[in-house]
């Protein structure tokens, strides 16, 4: 495909001519920070279902009774009113557990949707969403590869919804809610190098009870969440069609050529205006004379 | 108008604008009968839906975060409105001067189209009060499509209005308004056709992200191109439509003889069937290129090809026969074809072909509905104010005049 080249040269140019503040320009730069992330460990979730009461209580949505709500039997995705959902998923090894939440990519699409920077990708990792920004565009919805945020259509002035990794309770030195809250230390909360260590490790030292992958290593171009399987991922729930490129990629392009066209084209357009202009009247006969005349033909 | 004579101007300006604000008779019209009854159900529809929330009159869910009145009146509007570069180009650029006597109604059309259309995505916005805040910097998402296209819609609106300002000027008889307004004609053409090829394509380009929700055979990473070109013809069809209408409604505000108006009707017509046949073209070749032979015997694949071939083939040839054997009926077929084409197109896109593995599947609600048509039905009552009073069409020079009670002459003239 010659295109690629052809707007990525264009990209460049663009790029130059613009600055370094192109209008597409997201490109990350080093902080010193570490993105943080959670190690989810399938292998070790019992399907108890605190983190989804940690989570609500922590950020005021409805409590879950996972005794009596047997809500384990059917497949949930997150809403509006449960940031964190728990399913259970019959496969080879049995029974898994497998918990849901925001991924918190380390390019998300969500972010990048967002024309107001109300979904904002945060320095430290978590992904999170500014009430006085955002307008309600949904384009974050259709944008996410997880199928994520949610919005609230029955409220007059809705929210969009989805885990923010606890971002205050970090601001407090604390973990997330659903981490502490896990009895079997399913969840590992740290930064994303630590937890691929850990991930490593747990999978070189037992080979044979972990699939070799860890979910969220690549997948749509990396996420803060990781997951370590017993079962394909395919198995408990996981899209493993997603692809390794951010999904912010997929529309650089398109967003590199904006200044090329938008500068280019009108200087196309004036030079083709001239030359067609053939007897040097401008912007060529007033429509309101063409008007007249016509409607003088028209009269006779 | 006598009445101007005895007070001062200004005054007298706006005497005249409110008497023109009136309807004019003949008021109970098939057409008055219909879209009033549904435009105050569609208002009403609108007051609740911003006391109560999207949810309570639309389909909306989670799987389905963009509705109708996205995917319909924005997505597929705004490309019907591209006529207005289409011919500005064709006009201004290339001087194709045959096409003169319909620029301005034609730029008219796309001006109200982006107020009503690119407009109804402020009903669709959860939180429209916020809707300020990429214009003020709160903040501004430089790296998101629909930043760039929010903001080329505000900007070719402004285009569009002072492309259409000079025929205000002349209306309310302002000479010296009407000489500097028309004199920027080339620069906002330019600047227009400019913005327009961005968000048209880039409409497109807000699907790029949903790879994994839209189904292969309409999902494409040159989805933008495919919008654009579609653009065009869709716009030139909805010309060829919209002149059929007003040919028939509005004649004796028209004053485009007989003999022109075929030559400029078969010009588009031929025009349409180029660009089209471009985009099938191109249509092809994507589909030869990702190879999805084996989803072509799905019940996806009978939908894409009914889209491809009866759709946007269809038409094409449509076209081409009627330019051929110079017939108004062929050609009008074609335009409405194709236009249901595009129609269906967006609407694969933004909605069917979307999310197609879903169980939660959106089928709008009756309100929704209402709410799409009433959208349109206002920007029709509009579009014909205008050109009922300005001379949008070049005129029979009857028409031109009024009468000191406001009646156009035209009229008196018809009854006579
Ligand atoms: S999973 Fe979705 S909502 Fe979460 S960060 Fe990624 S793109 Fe955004
Ligand atoms: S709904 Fe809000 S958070 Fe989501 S993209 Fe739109 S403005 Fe951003």
């Amino acid at each position: 495909m010659d295109r690629r080249n052809f707007l990525k040269t264009a990209g460049v140019a663009c790029a130059t001519a613009a600055g370094a503040r192109s209008a597409a320009a997201d490109t990350q730069e080093h902080k010193p920070e570490e993105f943080i992330g959670v190690l989810v460990d399938t292998t070790r979730c019992i399907g108890c279902r605190s983190c989804e009461v940690a989570c609500a209580m922590a950020h005021n949505m409805p409590v879950p009774d996972p005794k009596t709500d047997g809500a384990l039997e059917a497949v949930r995705t997150t809403s509006e009113t449960a940031w964190t959902v728990v399913n259970r998923f019959d496969t080879d090894a049995g029974e898994v557990f497998v918990k849901k939440q925001c991924m918190h990519c380390w390019q998300p699409a969500c972010a990048a949707a967002c024309l107001t920077n109300a979904m904002k990708k945060t320095e430290t990792g978590p992904v999170i969403w500014q009430s006085d920004k955002c307008m309600g565009c949904r384009y974050c919805m259709i944008s996410c590869p997880f199928d994520i945020p949610k919005c609230e259509y029955d409220h007059w002035n809705p929210r969009i919804q989805k885990c923010n990794l606890c971002w205050e309770r970090l601001q407090e030195g604390q973990r997330p809610a659903c981490v502490t809250s896990c009895p079997t230390d399913a969840l590992t909360f740290g930064t994303k190098r630590e937890l691929m260590e850990i991930a490593r490790k747990r999978i070189y030292t037992n080979p044979d009870k972990y699939v070799h992958k860890i979910y969220g290593e690549f997948e749509a171009g990396g996420t803060g969440w990781l997951y370590l399987s017993a079962v394909p991922f395919e198995q408990i729930g996981f899209r493993t069609d997603l692809g390794t490129t951010p999904y912010p990629e997929y529309t650089r392009d398109f967003l590199y050529a904006v200044p090329v066209v938008f500068f280019g084209l009108p200087a196309l357009l004036y030079g083709l205006s001239q030359l067609t202009d053939r007897d040097g009247s401008g912007t060529g006969p007033d429509p309101k004379v063409v008007a007249e005349t016509t409607d003088h033909q028209a009269a006779h | 108008m006598s009445a101007t004579h005895t007070s001062p101007p200004v005054q007298g300006t706006f005497r005249f604008i409110w008497n023109e604000m009136k309807p004019r008779p003949p008021f109970w019209t098939p057409f008055n009968m219909i879209s009033i009854p549904i435009i105050v159900v569609g208002m009403v529809i609108l007051v609740y839906r911003f006391i109560y929330g999207l949810g309570s009159v639309t389909n909306l869910n989670q799987d389905y975060a963009w509705g109708v009145w996205k995917g319909f009146n924005v997505i597929t509007g705004v490309a019907f409105a591209g006529g207005a570069y289409a011919l500005c180009f064709t006009v201004y650029v290339m001087r194709l001067e045959k096409y003169k006597p319909i620029i301005r109604v034609t730029v008219l059309n796309g001006f109200l189209a982006y107020v009503f259309y690119a407009g109804a995505l402020i009903l669709e916005l959860g939180r429209p009060w916020n809707i300020l805040n990429p214009i003020i910097g709160n903040d501004f998402g430089y790296n998101s499509v629909l930043f760039l296209v929010a903001w080329h819609f505000l900007l070719y609106i402004i285009a569009q209005f002072l492309e259409v300002s000079p025929v205000v000027a002349e209306w309310l008889d302002a000479k010296k308004a009407y000489r500097v307004l028309y004199a920027m004609t080339l620069g906002l053409v330019v600047f227009g056709i400019t913005l327009s090829f961005l968000h048209q394509s880039g409409l497109g380009a807000l699907f790029l992200m949903a790879k994994p929700k839209i189904h292969p055979l309409w999902f494409s990473e040159f989805i933008p191109i495919l919008f654009f070109v579609s653009s065009i013809f869709a716009g030139i069809s909805l010309v060829i439509v919209e002149g059929t209408l007003s040919g028939r409604y509005l004649k004796e505000h028209i004053g485009i003889p007989e003999a022109q108006s075929r030559a400029i009707l078969f010009g588009l017509a031929k025009g349409a069937a180029i660009a089209s046949f471009a985009y099938y073209f191109f249509k092809l070749l994507l589909f030869l290129h990702e190879g999805h032979w084996d989803l072509l015997g799905t019940g996806w694949g009978l939908w894409y090809l009914v889209e491809v071939f009866g759709l946007t083939l269809l038409p094409c040839l449509l076209f081409a026969l009627g330019y051929r054997h110079r017939s108004l009926g062929i050609v009008q077929t074609a335009a409405w074809l194709s236009l249901l084409g595009v129609l269906i197109n967006r609407l694969n896109v933004s909605l069917i072909a979307f999310n197609w593995e879903s169980v939660n599947r959106y089928y709008p609600t009756w309100m929704e509905i209402v709410v799409s048509l009433t959208v349109v039905l206002v920007e029709v009552w509009v579009f014909r104010w205008f050109v009922t009073r300005m001379n949008f069409y070049p005129r029979p020079r009857a028409a031109r005049a009024h009468t000191a009670d406001g009646v156009p002459a035209a009229r008196l003239v018809e009854t006579a």
